[in-house]
Protein backbone atom coordinates (compact mmCIF):
# COMPACT_ATOMS: atom_id res chain seq x y z
CA UNK A 1 0.00 0.00 0.00
CA UNK A 2 1.46 3.26 -0.96
CA UNK A 3 1.41 6.84 1.19
CA UNK A 4 1.41 10.04 -0.13
CA UNK A 5 1.19 13.57 1.24
CA UNK A 6 -1.93 15.72 0.07
CA UNK A 7 -1.84 19.19 0.22
CA UNK A 8 -4.96 21.19 0.66
CA UNK A 9 -3.66 24.85 -0.17
CA UNK A 10 -6.79 26.37 -0.19
CA UNK A 11 -7.23 25.74 3.75
CA UNK A 12 -3.92 26.14 4.54
CA UNK A 13 -3.57 29.41 6.54
CA UNK A 14 0.29 28.99 6.84
CA UNK A 15 0.48 28.54 10.41
CA UNK A 16 3.87 26.42 10.40
CA UNK A 17 2.65 23.67 12.12
CA UNK A 18 2.84 21.25 10.23
CA UNK A 19 6.57 22.72 9.07
CA UNK A 20 7.61 22.95 12.94
CA UNK A 21 6.73 19.64 14.55
CA UNK A 22 7.59 17.18 11.37
CA UNK A 23 10.52 15.50 12.69
CA UNK A 24 12.14 14.95 9.09
CA UNK A 25 11.83 18.30 7.95
CA UNK A 26 9.80 17.29 4.70
CA UNK A 27 7.77 20.61 4.84
CA UNK A 28 8.35 24.12 4.11
CA UNK A 29 6.78 27.50 3.25
CA UNK A 30 6.35 29.40 0.25
CA UNK A 31 4.51 32.59 0.24
CA UNK A 32 2.47 31.46 3.28
CA UNK A 33 1.57 28.12 1.72
CA UNK A 34 3.06 24.66 2.94
CA UNK A 35 4.74 23.11 0.46
CA UNK A 36 6.23 19.46 0.28
CA UNK A 37 10.10 19.81 0.00
CA UNK A 38 11.24 16.45 0.25
CA UNK A 39 8.52 14.03 0.06
CA UNK A 40 11.67 10.40 -0.22
CA UNK A 41 12.77 11.69 3.79
CA UNK A 42 8.91 11.58 4.38
CA UNK A 43 7.64 8.51 7.12
CA UNK A 44 4.49 8.99 7.02
CA UNK A 45 4.10 8.93 10.61
CA UNK A 46 1.25 11.60 10.27
CA UNK A 47 1.79 14.43 12.88
CA UNK A 48 1.59 17.11 10.15
CA UNK A 49 -2.44 15.71 9.92
CA UNK A 50 -2.24 15.12 13.52
CA UNK A 51 -1.77 18.88 14.45
CA UNK A 52 -3.00 20.62 11.45
CA UNK A 53 -5.58 23.09 12.82
CA UNK A 54 -6.90 23.05 9.47
CA UNK A 55 -7.15 19.78 8.06
CA UNK A 56 -4.83 21.50 4.94
CA UNK A 57 -2.41 18.30 5.15
CA UNK A 58 -3.10 14.90 5.16
CA UNK A 59 -1.67 11.38 4.22
CA UNK A 60 -3.60 8.99 1.84
CA UNK A 61 -3.27 5.57 1.41
CA UNK A 62 -3.33 4.23 -2.16
CA UNK A 63 -5.10 0.83 -1.95
CA UNK A 64 -4.38 -2.13 -4.11
CA UNK A 65 -0.77 -0.44 -5.02
CA UNK A 66 2.47 -2.03 -3.92
CA UNK B 1 -8.90 17.32 -0.98
CA UNK B 2 -9.72 16.25 2.27
CA UNK B 3 -8.93 13.35 4.64
CA UNK B 4 -11.43 10.28 4.84
CA UNK B 5 -11.69 11.62 8.28
CA UNK B 6 -13.04 15.27 7.60
CA UNK B 7 -15.12 14.04 4.91
CA UNK B 8 -17.27 11.93 7.41
CA UNK B 9 -17.09 13.92 10.41
CA UNK B 10 -16.88 17.81 8.68
CA UNK B 11 -20.35 19.21 6.77
CA UNK B 12 -19.47 19.90 3.24
CA UNK B 13 -18.74 23.46 2.16
CA UNK B 14 -18.23 24.58 5.79
CA UNK B 15 -14.26 24.23 5.60
CA UNK B 16 -12.24 26.40 6.02
CA UNK B 17 -13.22 27.43 9.11
CA UNK B 18 -13.97 31.04 10.99
CA UNK B 19 -10.66 30.34 13.19
CA UNK B 20 -7.60 32.23 12.74
CA UNK B 21 -4.43 31.00 11.40
CA UNK B 22 -2.53 28.53 14.23
CA UNK B 23 -6.11 28.20 16.54
CA UNK B 24 -5.88 25.14 18.76
CA UNK B 25 -9.91 24.63 18.13
CA UNK B 26 -9.08 23.16 14.86
CA UNK B 27 -6.45 20.45 16.28
CA UNK B 28 -8.95 19.52 19.10
CA UNK B 29 -11.99 19.09 16.78
CA UNK B 30 -9.99 16.88 14.63
CA UNK B 31 -9.14 15.07 17.45
CA UNK B 32 -12.76 14.75 18.68
CA UNK B 33 -13.68 13.83 15.45
CA UNK B 34 -10.86 11.33 15.79
CA UNK B 35 -12.04 9.85 19.14
CA UNK B 36 -15.44 9.50 17.75
CA UNK B 37 -14.28 7.45 14.51
CA UNK B 38 -12.44 5.09 17.00
CA UNK B 39 -15.15 4.61 18.95
CA UNK B 40 -17.32 3.74 16.33
CA UNK B 41 -20.23 5.28 17.26
CA UNK B 42 -23.55 5.84 14.69
CA UNK B 43 -23.45 9.45 13.64
CA UNK B 44 -26.94 9.48 14.29
CA UNK B 45 -26.37 8.85 18.04
CA UNK B 46 -24.54 11.72 18.66
CA UNK B 47 -25.60 14.99 19.80
CA UNK B 48 -22.48 17.59 19.69
CA UNK B 49 -24.34 20.95 21.67
CA UNK B 50 -22.10 24.12 21.96
CA UNK B 51 -22.74 27.62 23.45
CA UNK B 52 -21.53 31.34 22.22
CA UNK B 53 -17.97 31.74 21.05
CA UNK B 54 -15.02 30.43 18.94
CA UNK B 55 -15.47 26.99 20.23
CA UNK B 56 -18.95 27.05 19.74
CA UNK B 57 -18.64 27.05 16.14
CA UNK B 58 -17.90 23.35 15.94
CA UNK B 59 -21.47 22.47 16.23
CA UNK B 60 -21.93 24.19 12.83
CA UNK B 61 -19.01 22.15 11.63
CA UNK B 62 -19.33 18.84 12.82
CA UNK B 63 -21.91 16.18 10.83
CA UNK B 64 -23.94 15.08 13.54
CA UNK B 65 -27.02 16.22 15.29
CA UNK B 66 -26.08 19.42 16.52
CA UNK B 67 -27.64 22.11 18.62
CA UNK B 68 -25.96 25.88 18.69
CA UNK B 69 -27.22 27.38 21.47
CA UNK B 70 -27.43 30.70 23.93
CA UNK B 71 -24.08 31.75 26.10
CA UNK B 72 -23.45 29.39 28.54
CA UNK B 73 -26.72 27.35 28.39
CA UNK B 74 -24.94 25.13 26.44
CA UNK B 75 -25.62 22.34 29.20
CA UNK B 76 -28.90 22.90 30.10
CA UNK B 77 -29.61 22.57 26.13
CA UNK B 78 -27.62 19.36 26.60
CA UNK B 79 -29.75 17.81 29.56
CA UNK B 80 -32.89 18.35 27.79
CA UNK B 81 -31.37 16.55 24.68
CA UNK B 82 -30.01 13.62 26.94
CA UNK B 83 -33.13 13.16 28.97
CA UNK B 84 -35.34 13.38 25.95
CA UNK B 85 -32.98 10.86 24.02
CA UNK B 86 -31.19 8.46 26.88
CA UNK B 87 -29.86 6.76 23.76
CA UNK B 88 -27.46 9.62 22.39
CA UNK B 89 -24.57 10.38 23.29
CA UNK B 90 -24.30 13.71 23.85
CA UNK B 91 -21.37 15.98 23.99
CA UNK B 92 -21.37 19.69 25.29
CA UNK B 93 -17.88 21.39 23.70
CA UNK B 94 -17.81 24.99 24.91
CA UNK B 95 -15.11 27.35 25.54
CA UNK B 96 -13.96 28.46 28.80
CA UNK B 97 -15.69 31.72 29.27
CA UNK B 98 -19.01 29.77 27.95
CA UNK B 99 -18.55 27.04 30.74
CA UNK B 100 -16.58 28.36 33.58
CA UNK B 101 -18.29 31.93 33.52
CA UNK B 102 -21.70 32.68 32.52
CA UNK B 103 -22.13 28.54 32.78
CA UNK B 104 -20.70 28.11 35.88
CA UNK B 105 -23.57 27.40 37.29
CA UNK B 106 -24.95 24.96 34.81
CA UNK B 107 -21.11 22.79 34.90
CA UNK B 108 -21.89 22.45 38.39
CA UNK B 109 -25.34 21.19 38.76
CA UNK B 110 -24.45 18.74 35.60
CA UNK B 111 -21.59 17.37 37.74
CA UNK B 112 -23.53 16.88 41.10
CA UNK B 113 -26.33 15.22 38.86
CA UNK B 114 -24.44 13.40 37.34
CA UNK B 115 -26.77 12.39 34.11
CA UNK B 116 -25.03 10.98 31.36
CA UNK B 117 -23.71 13.78 29.82
CA UNK B 118 -19.78 14.25 27.91
CA UNK B 119 -18.19 17.98 28.76
CA UNK B 120 -14.92 19.18 26.36
CA UNK B 121 -14.02 22.10 27.08
CA UNK B 122 -12.18 23.80 24.84
CA UNK B 123 -9.90 26.24 27.42
CA UNK B 124 -7.76 29.19 25.73
CA UNK B 125 -7.33 31.41 28.60
CA UNK B 126 -9.45 34.34 27.17
CA UNK B 127 -12.41 35.45 25.37
CA UNK B 128 -11.68 34.51 21.52
CA UNK B 129 -14.48 35.82 20.13
CA UNK B 130 -15.22 39.09 21.38
CA UNK B 131 -11.90 40.46 21.86
CA UNK B 132 -9.54 38.99 23.82
CA UNK B 133 -11.31 39.95 27.82
CA UNK B 134 -9.91 37.98 30.19
CA UNK B 135 -11.96 34.85 31.32
CA UNK B 136 -12.46 32.67 34.47
CA UNK B 137 -8.88 30.76 33.51
CA UNK B 138 -7.11 32.92 32.53
CA UNK B 139 -3.63 33.19 34.36
CA UNK B 140 -2.88 35.56 37.58
CA UNK B 141 -0.79 38.59 35.80
CA UNK B 142 -1.55 37.66 32.36
CA UNK B 143 -2.61 40.55 30.18
CA UNK B 144 -6.28 40.46 28.55
CA UNK B 145 -8.25 43.71 26.86
CA UNK B 146 -10.35 44.08 29.80
CA UNK B 147 -6.96 43.80 32.41
CA UNK B 148 -4.28 45.81 30.42
CA UNK B 149 -1.81 45.70 33.52
CA UNK B 150 -2.32 41.82 34.48
CA UNK B 151 -5.22 39.70 35.64
CA UNK B 152 -5.60 39.99 39.39
CA UNK B 153 -7.80 37.31 40.07
CA UNK B 154 -6.71 33.46 40.42
CA UNK B 155 -8.17 31.17 37.71
CA UNK B 156 -10.34 28.40 37.76
CA UNK B 157 -8.83 25.16 38.26
CA UNK B 158 -11.47 23.51 35.93
CA UNK B 159 -10.71 19.79 37.16
CA UNK B 160 -10.68 20.40 40.71
CA UNK B 161 -14.00 22.85 40.34
CA UNK B 162 -16.02 19.63 38.36
CA UNK B 163 -14.61 17.10 40.74
CA UNK B 164 -15.52 19.13 44.00
CA UNK B 165 -18.77 19.73 42.15
CA UNK B 166 -19.54 15.66 42.14
CA UNK B 167 -17.99 14.50 38.23
CA UNK B 168 -17.58 11.47 37.88
CA UNK B 169 -14.83 11.48 35.21
CA UNK B 170 -12.44 14.21 34.78
CA UNK B 171 -9.39 14.83 32.70
CA UNK B 172 -7.01 17.08 31.39
CA UNK B 173 -5.73 16.95 27.89
CA UNK B 174 -4.14 19.74 24.87
CA UNK B 175 -3.83 20.89 21.98
CA UNK B 176 -0.24 19.49 21.75
CA UNK B 177 -0.44 16.03 23.13
CA UNK B 178 -2.83 14.96 20.51
CA UNK B 179 -2.83 11.04 20.87
CA UNK B 180 -3.21 11.18 24.60
CA UNK B 181 -6.02 13.45 24.68
CA UNK B 182 -7.80 11.65 21.55
CA UNK B 183 -8.14 8.49 24.26
CA UNK B 184 -8.75 10.78 27.02
CA UNK B 185 -11.71 11.97 24.71
CA UNK B 186 -12.90 8.43 23.85
CA UNK B 187 -12.95 7.49 27.86
CA UNK B 188 -14.95 10.51 28.49
CA UNK B 189 -17.66 9.75 26.02
CA UNK B 190 -17.69 6.00 27.24
CA UNK B 191 -17.81 7.20 30.73
CA UNK B 192 -21.55 6.62 32.44
CA UNK B 193 -22.10 9.92 34.54
CA UNK B 194 -20.93 13.38 34.12
CA UNK B 195 -17.23 13.04 32.00
CA UNK B 196 -15.65 16.33 31.70
CA UNK B 197 -12.61 16.82 29.97
CA UNK B 198 -10.07 20.28 30.21
CA UNK B 199 -8.66 20.45 26.87
CA UNK B 200 -6.00 23.03 27.03
CA UNK B 201 -6.50 24.61 23.69
CA UNK B 202 -4.47 27.86 22.19
CA UNK B 203 -5.42 31.63 21.11
CA UNK B 204 -2.50 32.72 19.38
CA UNK B 205 -4.24 35.77 18.20
CA UNK B 206 -5.47 37.04 21.40
CA UNK B 207 -4.08 35.56 24.71
CA UNK B 208 -0.66 34.96 22.52
CA UNK B 209 -0.32 38.02 21.08
CA UNK B 210 -1.21 40.08 24.14
CA UNK B 211 1.08 37.73 26.48
CA UNK B 212 4.16 37.87 23.83
CA UNK B 213 3.39 33.65 23.94
CA UNK B 214 5.11 33.71 20.77
CA UNK B 215 3.45 31.98 17.47
CA UNK B 216 1.29 28.96 17.69
CA UNK B 217 4.72 26.90 17.31
CA UNK B 218 5.76 28.38 20.62
CA UNK B 219 2.44 28.11 22.32
CA UNK B 220 2.20 24.64 21.68
CA UNK B 221 6.10 23.91 22.60
CA UNK B 222 5.19 25.53 25.99
CA UNK B 223 2.28 23.00 26.06
CA UNK B 224 4.83 20.33 25.40
CA UNK B 225 7.05 21.09 28.40
CA UNK B 226 4.47 22.61 31.06
CA UNK B 227 1.34 21.60 30.64
CA UNK B 228 0.24 17.67 31.76
CA UNK B 229 -2.21 15.63 29.77
CA UNK B 230 -3.68 13.13 32.54
CA UNK B 231 -6.82 11.21 34.02
CA UNK B 232 -7.76 13.13 37.62
CA UNK B 233 -10.83 11.39 38.77
CA UNK B 234 -12.65 8.63 37.82
CA UNK B 235 -15.65 7.00 39.68
CA UNK B 236 -18.98 5.10 40.00
CA UNK B 237 -21.81 7.23 41.56
CA UNK B 238 -25.59 7.17 40.83
CA UNK B 239 -26.53 8.15 37.01
CA UNK B 240 -29.63 10.81 36.70
CA UNK B 241 -31.44 8.63 34.44
CA UNK B 242 -31.36 5.71 36.07
CA UNK B 243 -32.53 6.89 39.18
CA UNK B 244 -35.35 8.68 37.22
CA UNK B 245 -36.39 5.33 36.11
CA UNK B 246 -36.79 4.17 39.42
CA UNK B 247 -38.57 6.65 40.76
CA UNK B 248 -41.21 5.96 37.64
CA UNK B 249 -41.15 2.46 37.83
CA UNK B 250 -41.61 2.71 42.12
CA UNK B 251 -44.53 5.28 41.48
CA UNK B 252 -46.37 3.29 38.67
CA UNK B 253 -50.00 2.75 39.73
Amino acid sequence: MNKKLVINEKWCKGCVVCVAFCPKDVLEMKADKVVVKNESACIYCGLCELRCPDFAIHIEKEEGKK
Amino acid sequence: MASKLIEKYIRPGTLPHIWCSGCGHGILMRALAQAIENLGLDKDKVCVVSGIGCSSRIAGYMDFNTLHTTHGRAIAFATGVKVANPEMHVIVVAGDGDLTAIGGNHIIHAARRNLDLTCILLNNDTYGMTGGQFSPTTPMGDVASTAPYGNMERPFDTVKLVIGAGATFAARGTAYHVNPTIKLMQEAISHKGFSFVDCLSACPSYYGRKNKKGNIVKMLEWQRDNAKTEKVHASVEPEWLEEYDKILKANKK
